[in-house]
């Protein structure tokens, strides 16, 4: 139920961002899910219709998957993250940390534990839209 | 002396929560021995209770591996953590921080408003000129300092204290290097039992 956590964390920059942009209500938030954290869906979809405020009441979440890739800053490879053999303990440290990729994950063709997650780190809030104040 | 305040801080009945932020070299769950513990997952993480703190530490995740992270990598798990991490009412949150004027330090400036910074130093002209950057950051950031502690004096010097005094900043006092700590550690009771912890409680009582 670490989701709930993000979702909070969405919400609740979901609705500075608005109020920077002099937004009222809140239409729309996109977030972006990285396959990194390894979140599931339902329970984040679940977690920010509990957590809706007055200005977002109405808001329609999407959610969309970010596949993880990375790239190895020792020999340049770039490959795409997977947990499928991974033992639950090593999914479970990424899924709450993901920088905890580099102690369990290694480059494919040099196995350096120095590389970069270029996209699909975690979760992001990708944009949102409303109404302004004075529309 | 982060782990041994957050022990004293408890034993005076304050709520106490302590993190270690050093990731690359995390220790105070040697210095603690904590072994066996783990967050609890409840809409957030729950820190475990460790001799009476509310504890959080990398290596819950990273285990006894090396974490070779850089420094985008490092501000992107403090956030996480910080994020996630839910500490519940506490009077104190120690953080055990890795030297210098780094990732660590300069997330904690950014992201806790509350933030007072309390400096330790060996007595070594070495060891000041990185204190000595690290106290002229943080005055120029308005960012409260508790002050200086000077640790592991093995003899009587006034060279930390003599540069506290020009740096503008409170010296605190030495805690005497003691042979019989490194037997202490992993053993909180033995710990407590030192002539260093003594001087942790004499440091609690100035500063808190």
């Amino acid at each position: 139920m670490h989701e709930w956590a993000l979702a909070e964390g969405v919400i609740s920059t979901a609705t500075r961002v608005a109020g920077e942009q002099g937004i009222q209500k809140i239409t729309e938030i996109n977030v972006g899910i990285g396959d990194l954290q390894q979140i599931e869906h339902d329970i984040f979809l679940f977690a920010l219709e509990q957590l809706r405020t007055p200005n977002i009441k109405d808001a329609k979440f999407t959610l969309q998957a970010i596949k993880g890739k990375l790239n190895c800053r020792v020999c340049g490879e770039e490959w795409e993250f997977s947990n499928r053999d991974m033992d639950e303990e090593t999914s479970e440290a990424i899924h709450f940390v993901p920088e905890m990729a580099h102690v369990y994950i290694k480059c494919p063709s040099c196995e350096s534990p120095d590389f970069e997650v270029l996209e699909g780190r975690g979760v992001i809030l990708a944009s949102i839209s409303g109404v302004k104040e004075d529309s | 002396m982060a782990s041994a305040l957050a022990i004293r801080l408890k034993e005076q009945g304050q709520n106490v929560g302590l993190l270690d932020l050093d990731f690359t070299s995390p220790s105070s769950h040697v210095i603690l021995g904590i072994e066996g513990l783990y967050p609890e997952e409840e809409y957030g993480i729950i820190p475990p209770m460790a001799h009476g703190l509310r504890y959080m530490s990398i290596t819950f995740y990273s285990q006894d591996k090396p974490a070779p992270l850089r420094g985008a990598d490092i501000s992107d798990a403090i956030i996480e953590l910080l994020a996630i991490t839910r500490w519940g009412n506490l009077d104190y949150l120690i953080v055990d921080m890795p030297p210098g004027i780094g990732d660590a330090t300069l997330d904690m400036i950014r992201l806790i408003e509350r933030i007072r910074f309390l400096v330790v130093c060996t007595p070594s002209k070495v060891a000041y000129e990185t204190v000595r950057k690290q106290i002229k950051l943080l005055h120029e950031l308005n960012i409260p300092t508790i002050g200086i502690i000077e640790n592991m004096v093995m003899k009587p010097t006034t060279y930390v204290s003599e540069r506290a005094g020009e740096d503008n900043t409170t010296y605190l006092g030495s805690i005497n290097y003691d042979p019989m700590l490194e037997d202490a550690l992993g053993n909180v009771e033995l710990l407590k039992k030192t002539e260093f912890y003594g001087s942790i409680r004499d440091l609690t009582e100035k500063i808190c």
